[in-house]
């Protein structure tokens, strides 16, 4: 890409459903991101132009968007990525009410974390209060940890986005927090009940929409989803244990 | 659309400001103490720039080398501070900041394990021995993460994308905050019998930085409008590693875990360059030769740390000094290289990507770089400033009663200059400090009274760029300060320099009162900008004047026209503080006479 190229952007503004695109042009240099041309039309030609962004390296999870239809953080799309022999369209998230412009309200995402059970590790295995874990263990729950709460996940997935289930279903980032919650090495609480319940695992047909779009590349599907669905389908379907029950005294859930 | 200057009041024992690990902390430690808690944050929760910190949080735990312990841990944070510590603080933070970081994961954080199966640590700059707990290279992230997610059932209530304008006093003590929700632009009385601010740094009065919009000196501004002393504001950190291409990027982060796995500099003749210039205090403690400084980093006892993990205002220093001389990397910087450990390491390529897989991505991605095959460009970056408002030592008290701050914004710990990995278990320690002794303070004090005209004229003055006839960019007005600071306030200063830039922030000042704002107060980040420049103003003259007052070289304050120590400066904090006619005063506060086992400490350890 040569460097001083002009180009134009379609930007969703508006609130609520008062919406629509507004066409804007600005010089993009190399190595820009998409935040960038963001921030160097709002110094330009759009001062009161709202979106969302922190630390602008991948990490805070802040600068959400669609880019071109395409779920993403803006600081890290690239624009020489991007075709730009025509406007490049920035929207916001889809699954979430806009606020204003690029700005959606997404504390449904808070209420649900909130509701899912709070970690809640085994005693101490040492006498001075501390734990032991082996690295191979904590590795597997590391990879949930992550997450940076962007919400792209929750953007794509269709139970939200196309079906708005929010009433009904947690998302993937929620099954994500609850996989990193239960496979923690130390952790003892049970959460399947809330998975198959409250936060709706079963709606999820593993179309891997979100493991796509995740920025920290976690394998969202296959390594959270797919071992929760297992796990909730062993403890409420499965017919041999249904059987088990019936004959043995009822125990606790898995400790 | 607009709501007047109506406001909603709210009502707490104890209001925090700021959500990033300090303000977290505080507010865990506030709400089990009994206290009902407000949480109030400028962005998303969990968004704070805590979520930036890379390389790890220090504490004498002693799991992977058991020399180490609190006293050794002391006396590493006093030299790197050049003895200008509060070296009460210093100890309290050595001192308790092992059992801060178990009860992390006490609270589900998922911390690198030795093989016995405890907390694994790296070494650091300036750390004698490894002491930094750490995930990979996002340990800020598991921290950040850690709290909140167990702050949320701690019964809180948050205030999401808030932002506090004005602090309201009653007599001489401080209850309660006017503020307004960036989404809505609505108005916010906060009353709380104390007020915890925990609001960062003031990164964005560089041009060139690693820190997010936040960090605009919020509460070191709010702080010092109420009457609150700031200290040891010349001690700013320049870290040594930022990216500088492509232009964008400049200024993001390179985390100093690279060198602690053994990356090291090299100038544009390849040369290790940072061998040529190890200062006195360091030099028993610094490998001489390439060999041993590889076998500091791969867990010999007996080795001496490689230069690259000196402080580092030194490291930035001798990375200045390369590129002035003509001996930096294509695009102003030198180079950071640890694709070399292949020379050392079978599969390099994938301990890199395990041990560092943020930096991995963020030069894969932002720069087109495999970091596992060719060296990095990088240069200083504005990260952290050691100055802030000063407060007591165990209470986190300033000097304006029923005012706390604990992390970035609190002065004292880090003396002229803060070692890696010190300010994650800063903000641990003395968050909880600041929680546990508000909550305190809040329940041996009653309710103070909200003088309704205050709130009323600082309303006025916030919708006033709506308003007046100015025909001046915010946005334009944030970036000439940022060059201003930047050439003349910058890593190295000098008085001239610094004149003008105290000249130029009054200038600034001025034609603030003429930055004019379109459209409406719903999520308008103009408007958002034009209220930051006030705050960003009053940090870039505290900057510069403790800066001039300050005629010597010592941490992070480089002066090129005094460029030795002065022992005749070594006793004392610069602080400002403002006179009743509203302007800002600098005087020199004697450093308090340290007890005698803190001396024995430091004289021990050599």
């Amino acid at each position: 890409m040569s460097s001083g190229k002009t180009v134009s952007f379609w930007i969703s503004r508006g609130e609520g459903d008062r919406t629509e695109f507004k066409e804007y042009s600005t010089t993009i240099t190399e190595g820009m991101v998409v935040l960038d041309a963001v921030h160097q039309i709002q110094a330009e030609s759009a001062p009161d132009l709202a979106c969302r962004w922190n630390c602008k390296a991948g990490k805070c999870g802040s600068c959400s968007a669609e880019v071109n239809g395409k779920p993403a953080l803006m600081c890290m799309t690239r624009m020489n990525d991007l075709d730009l022999s025509q406007p490049v369209s920035i929207e916001p998230m889809k699954a979430f009410p806009r606020i204003r412009d690029l700005v959606t309200d997404v504390s449904w995402n808070y209420a649900v974390k909130e509701r899912i059970k709070k970690f809640n590790p085994r005693a101490p295995d040492s006498p001075d209060g501390t734990w032991r874990m082996q690295q191979a263990d904590v590795e597997r729950a590391q990879e949930f940890r992550k997450c940076i709460e962007c919400f792209l996940c929750q953007d794509v997935c269709h139970v939200l986005r196309e079906h708005g289930r929010h009433d009904r279903f947690g998302g993937p980032r929620h099954f994500v927090y609850t996989a990193a919650l239960e496979m923690h090495p130390l952790d003892t609480e049970n959460r399947l009940k809330g998975l198959k319940d409250t936060d709706g695992i079963g709606y999820c047909n593993i179309t891997k929409c979100c493991t796509k779009v995740c920025p920290e590349h976690i394998t969202i599907t296959d390594n959270a989803i797919i071992p929760l669905k297992e796990r909730v389908a062993d403890e409420f379907y499965d017919p041999l244990t249904k059987l088990f029950r019936i004959f043995k005294p009822k125990r606790e859930p898995r400790r | 659309m607009e709501q007047g200057s109506s406001y909603t009041s709210h009502k707490h024992d104890v209001l925090v400001i700021g959500a990033g690990g300090a303000g977290l902390r505080a507010s865990i430690e506030a709400s089990a103490c009994g206290a009902k808690v407000g949480l109030v944050c400028k962005s998303l929760l969990g968004k704070a720039h805590t979520v930036m910190a890379e390389g790890g949080v220090a504490a004498a735990l002693g799991n992977v080398d058991d020399r180490d312990n609190w006293r050794v841990h002391f006396s590493d944070t006093m030299r790197g501070g050049q003895y200008l510590n509060n070296w009460r603080m210093a100890e309290l933070h050595a001192k308790e900041a092992p059992d801060r970081v178990r009860e992390l994961e006490k609270w589900g954080a998922l911390m690198d394990r030795t093989p016995d199966g405890r907390i694994l640590q790296r070494n650091f700059g300036g750390h004698r021995y490894p002491r930094l707990a750490h995930v990979g290279d996002r340990t800020g992230l598991e921290m950040i993460r850690t709290l909140q997610d167990h702050g949320i059932h701690q019964g809180l209530d948050v205030f999401m994308e808030y932002t506090v304008l004005e602090l309201i006093k009653d007599g001489d003590r401080v209850v309660g905050a006017l503020g307004y929700d960036r989404e809505r632009g609505r108005f916010h009385v906060f009353q709380a019998n104390a007020i915890v601010l925990a609001t960062g740094g003031i990164g964005r009065a560089y041009k060139i930085t690693s820190n997010s919009w936040e960090y605009t000196g919020d509460g070191h501004a709010l702080a010092y409008l109420a009457g609150a002393d700031l200290a040891d504001m010349e001690f700013i950190q320049f870290h040594p590693t930022g990216m500088v291409w492509p232009p964008s990027v400049k200024g993001i982060l390179v985390t100093e875990g690279v060198r602690g796995e053994g990356g090291v500099l090299r100038n544009s003749q390849g040369k290790r360059f940072m061998f040529d210039d190890i200062p006195d205090l360091y030099k028993d403690q610094t490998a001489d030769n390439e060999e041993e400084g590889w076998r500091y980093v791969t867990g010999d006892k007996d080795a001496r740390r490689p230069p690259e993990l000196l402080t580092r205002d030194h490291v930035a220093r001798c990375i200045v000094n390369e590129t002035k001389s003509g001996r930096g990397s294509p695009h102003g910087g030198v180079f950071l290289d640890i694709s070399w450990v292949k020379e050392k390491i079978k599969d390099s390529e994938a301990h890199i990507r395990k041990k560092l897989p943020s930096m991995y991505h963020q030069f894969k991605e932002l720069a087109g770089i495999d970091i596992t095959k060719e060296p990095m460009e990088v240069g200083p970056t504005t990260h952290y400033i050691m100055g802030g408002i000063r407060v007591d030592g165990d209470t986190q008290m300033s000097t304006v009663p029923g005012l706390f701050a604990a992390g970035e914004c609190a002065s004292g710990l880090h003396g002229a200059n803060r070692l890696g990995g010190n300010s994650l278990s800063d903000l641990l320690v003395f968050g909880k400090r600041a929680g546990e002794h508000a909550a305190a303070f809040a329940t041996e004090h009653g309710e103070g009274d909200i003088d309704a005209n205050v709130i009323g004229a600082a309303i006025d003055e916030s919708l006033a760029p709506f308003e007046r006839e100015g025909d001046e960019n915010p946005y334009q007005l944030q970036y000439e300060l940022q060059d201003l600071m930047q050439d003349h306030v910058g890593i190295v200063r000098n008085e001239a320099d610094m004149m003008k830039g105290v000249a130029g922030v009054r200038e600034l000042e001025e034609r603030a009162k003429k930055a004019r704002v379109d459209g409406h107060r719903e999520f308008n980040p103009g408007w958002h900008t034009a209220l930051d420049l006030r705050n960003l103003l009053i940090v870039s003259e505290a900057i510069a004047r403790s800066a001039l007052d300050r005629t010597e070289s010592r941490g992070g304050h480089f002066r090129e026209d005094f460029p030795a120590k002065d022992e005749g400066q070594a006793n004392h904090n610069t602080v400002v503080r403002r006179s009743s006619e509203g302007s800002m005063n600098v005087s020199r506060q004697q450093i308090a006479a340290m007890s005698d086992e803190l001396i024995d400490i430091i004289k021990e350890m050599g």
